[in-house]
């Protein structure tokens, strides 16, 4: 018969743990302290920079204890709108894009910034770049977010595999001159482009819905018409699809940002059109095609530039009761001071770029982004987050339509235009059915 | 000779699977112990060097108050459940009480509704109690989730007590406790040990009410794991390195409780 004596003491000791680790981990409360910001972020390379910077700089300065906790981008995302719309008030701050910005501020669950700015002559709110400071204004016209970093899309090659091919690209090139280079430079071994096809709205959406407005199409037009299978959204969509079919990666209706990153850095495609921060990724110290790299603007059609707009920034949440603090941190981390620290401490490529005009006249910033750093500025500078394509919008956004509707409208389009790339639909079927969704959401705003 | 041929091809097919179900452990061991970018090579290079750097940052990125959480949320919740579960199913297998038939259903009947149906409401039971990030409402959670799993299984466990054994030792003139401590808690204990395993892991690995409810201060270890996902850079070996760790807690409690286990998850076939 099994002896009782071993369980009770297993029991006991478990009991100890319990009451040990519930002392250690001062259970429940929220709040975090009484001189702290509580910061919800996404899991981005920039991010766990700050993360690892904040406590011998900002809290060894201040006083105040930063709180973080982050979250992959699509649970910082469930989290935040959690969070914000019940105004429980757990977080005082929480990175939120361009996307989110407009529409928090609508519904009430942001604090205005502005007083902020205007009181804190440390922070210079002239500086931050005018496409990102729109993109972060609200209706109303007050500011409720402030960049972190910032990015467009461009478009990025192989200069050696070019010139070994003889294939030439100009500095604002079209996408049917793209296609043509990306014929003649691939190979079985190195596909000739690499392009999104991931579903989901911030995957293969972003970079084609940029296709789709330079090709001229829109999916709302200003009075809420829906437009997904009108003829210049579909011409765009059969383009970047025969595109990636027939010179793309393998295995495209799965590749996302990461994917692409990982085919380009091991040498597998050619080129690739993408967010401008993978160009620090693709010229670090340790990538194997460092300095073998080549820049050109965001491929354009019928418009003057294509390039999106897409910006993480921090916003501080209307119920905070810390909003001070929130505001310290926010100046400290989006300000020009942090910049210099992260290019003192972890080196100047790992800037949290694409903010402020000043990044882009430090001396020690260009020299290690010189290959690319003009020509991020560039993008990001004639990205025109409110009025992007050939005709007027009803809601701001280049990549992505500027109302909440959009995740779940976009992603349910983005599998459609996967399951196209995989060859599993047709172009005609994925827009017709996308149409069918889009006229339901157009059906809301229509008339208001 | 045949028979002999079916045995050793069930014994083949056994190792077979028990590979193919080990395979991704061990796979993800490995890669751990890779740095990020051989992680994320295709195909995947298992001669690579071998480092400890993901577990090195897994715990400098302040991986203890998480896992101090997950052990206190999962051993509280474990040992009140127990502590009910126990009586409860004494009343339901030793001495019946009156309907318990229905008692058992109305236990059952607790697990029907989906956990995410009840999300919503207790999100906002939470928060207008103040109790949004509080590992103490984590753990009355957990509580109320296990409960009626471990009713069912101490039911079953305790209905395997002879009830010959029970009135011989009455008939000795043991009490209530006596009977309790000395014949009852004996045979019991392998499936005490097997429910309070089964509870240990179900409250270990729970994400979605962790994720919802906990915030600053009360995440829970499998909260902290999905943060090191990022679509932006490499983090193959970093999650790989956090899965290891926050796996080994229910892979030691499983070891060291593997006899009882057997013992227990066995009782019925053997009686």
């Amino acid at each position: 018969m099994p002896s009782i004596r071993t369980p009770l003491r297993t029991f006991g000791a478990a009991t100890a743990v319990l009451l040990l680790a519930s002392a250690c981990s001062g259970a429940g409360g929220g709040g975090g302290g009484e001189n702290s910001v509580n910061v919800l972020m996404v899991n981005n390379p920039q991010m766990q920079d700050l993360q690892k910077l904040t406590a011998d700089n900002f809290t060894k300065d201040t006083g105040i204890k930063v709180n973080f906790t982050v979250l992959p981008e699509n649970d910082v995302r469930d989290k935040i709108s959690q969070d914000f719309s019940s105004q429980a008030g757990q977080y005082d701050v929480a990175t939120i894009s361009n996307y989110e910005t407009p529409m928090y501020a609508k519904n009430g669950w942001l604090a205005p910034m502005d007083d902020f700015v205007s009181k804190d002559s440390g922070f210079d709110q002239a500086d931050i770049l005018e496409p990102i400071k729109q993109s972060l204004t609200a209706a109303d016209g007050k500011v409720y977010a402030q960049p972190f970093y910032g990015e467009s899309s461009f478009l990025m090659y192989r200069k050696d595999i070019f010139e070994a091919k003889g294939v030439t690209l100009p500095e604002k090139p079209t996408w049917q001159q793209v296609a043509e280079a990306a014929a003649k430079v691939a190979t079985p071994e190195v596909r000739g482009i690499c392009l999104r096809g991931q579903p989901g709205w911030g995957q293969v959406m972003a970079p084609l819905t940029t296709v789709v407005n330079t090709f001229g199409g829109t999916w709302f037009t200003k009075d809420w018409q829906a437009q997904v299978n009108a003829p210049e959204f579909k011409e765009a969509t059969k383009f970047y699809v025969d595109l990636v079919r027939n010179h793309g990666e393998a295995g495209a209706p799965q590749a996302g940002f990461a994917e692409c990153l990982n085919n380009m850095t091991q040498g597998k495609v050619a080129m690739w059109y993408d967010a401008t921060v993978a160009a620090g990724l693709l010229e670090a110290a340790d990538s194997p095609i460092k300095g073998k790299l080549g820049f050109t603007q965001a491929p354009v059609v019928k418009t003057d530039s294509s390039g999106w707009l897409y910006t993480w920034a921090f916003g501080i949440q209307k119920a905070s009761k810390k909003q001070d603090n929130a505001w310290k941190f926010i100046s400290w981390a989006s300000g020009k001071g942090y910049e210099e620290l992260v290019g003192k401490n972890l080196g100047w490529s790992k800037l949290p770029d694409g903010k402020r005009s000043s990044t882009y006249q430090r001396a020690e910033y260009k020299q290690s982004s010189g290959s690319f750093s003009a020509m991020a500025e560039a993008a990001i500078k004639g990205a025109k987050p409110l009025n992007p394509g050939v005709q007027e919008r009803p809601a701001p956004g280049i990549q992505f339509v500027g109302i909440p509707e959009f995740t779940d409208l976009g992603t349910q389009v983005s599998q459609q235009i996967s399951s196209a790339i995989a060859g599993a639909t047709s172009v005609d079927d994925a827009l017709n059915n996308g149409q069918g969704l889009a006229e339901k959401v157009a059906a809301k705003y229509k008339g208001q | 000779m045949n028979s002999q041929w079916i045995k050793h091809s069930w014994g083949v097919l056994a190792w077979f699977c028990g590979i193919l179900f080990f395979l991704p452990v061990a796979w993800m061991f490995l890669t751990s112990l890779h740095s990020e970018s051989d992680a994320a090579t295709n195909p995947p290079s298992l001669a690579a060097p071998l480092t400890l750097d993901g577990y090195t940052e897994f715990f400098d990125s302040g991986a203890w108050p998480p896992l101090i959480n997950s052990f206190s949320a999962s051993i509280g919740s474990t040992i009140i459940v127990l502590l009910l579960a126990i009586p409860a199913a004494y009343a339901l297998s030793i001495k019946p009480v009156e309907k318990w038939t229905d008692v058992l259903f109305f236990f059952l009947s607790t697990k029907m509704m989906p956990v995410v149906a009840a999300l919503l409401p207790i999100y906002l039971i939470a928060q207008f109690a103040g109790m949004l990030d509080n590992i103490s409402f984590l753990t009355l959670l957990y509580c109320s989730m296990n409960l009626p799993i471990a009713v069912w299984l101490m039911r079953s466990f305790l209905s395997e007590v002879p009830k010959e054994i029970l009135e011989a030792a009455s008939i000795d003139g043991a009490g209530l406790i006596t009977i309790l401590r000395r014949v009852v808690a004996p045979i019991a204990m392998p499936g005490i040990a097997a429910t309070a395993l089964i509870c240990f892991i179900f409250s270990w690995n729970e994400l979605l009410f962790a994720r919802v409810l906990t915030g600053v201060v009360a995440g829970t270890a499998p909260v902290y794991l999905t943060g090191f996902v990022t679509s932006q850079g490499l983090f193959l070996a970093k999650v790989c390195a956090a899965a290891v760790v926050v796996s080994l807690p229910v892979l030691i409690a499983g070891f060291a409780a593997q006899d009882k286990l057997v013992q227990g998850l066995s009782l019925g076939a053997v009686k």
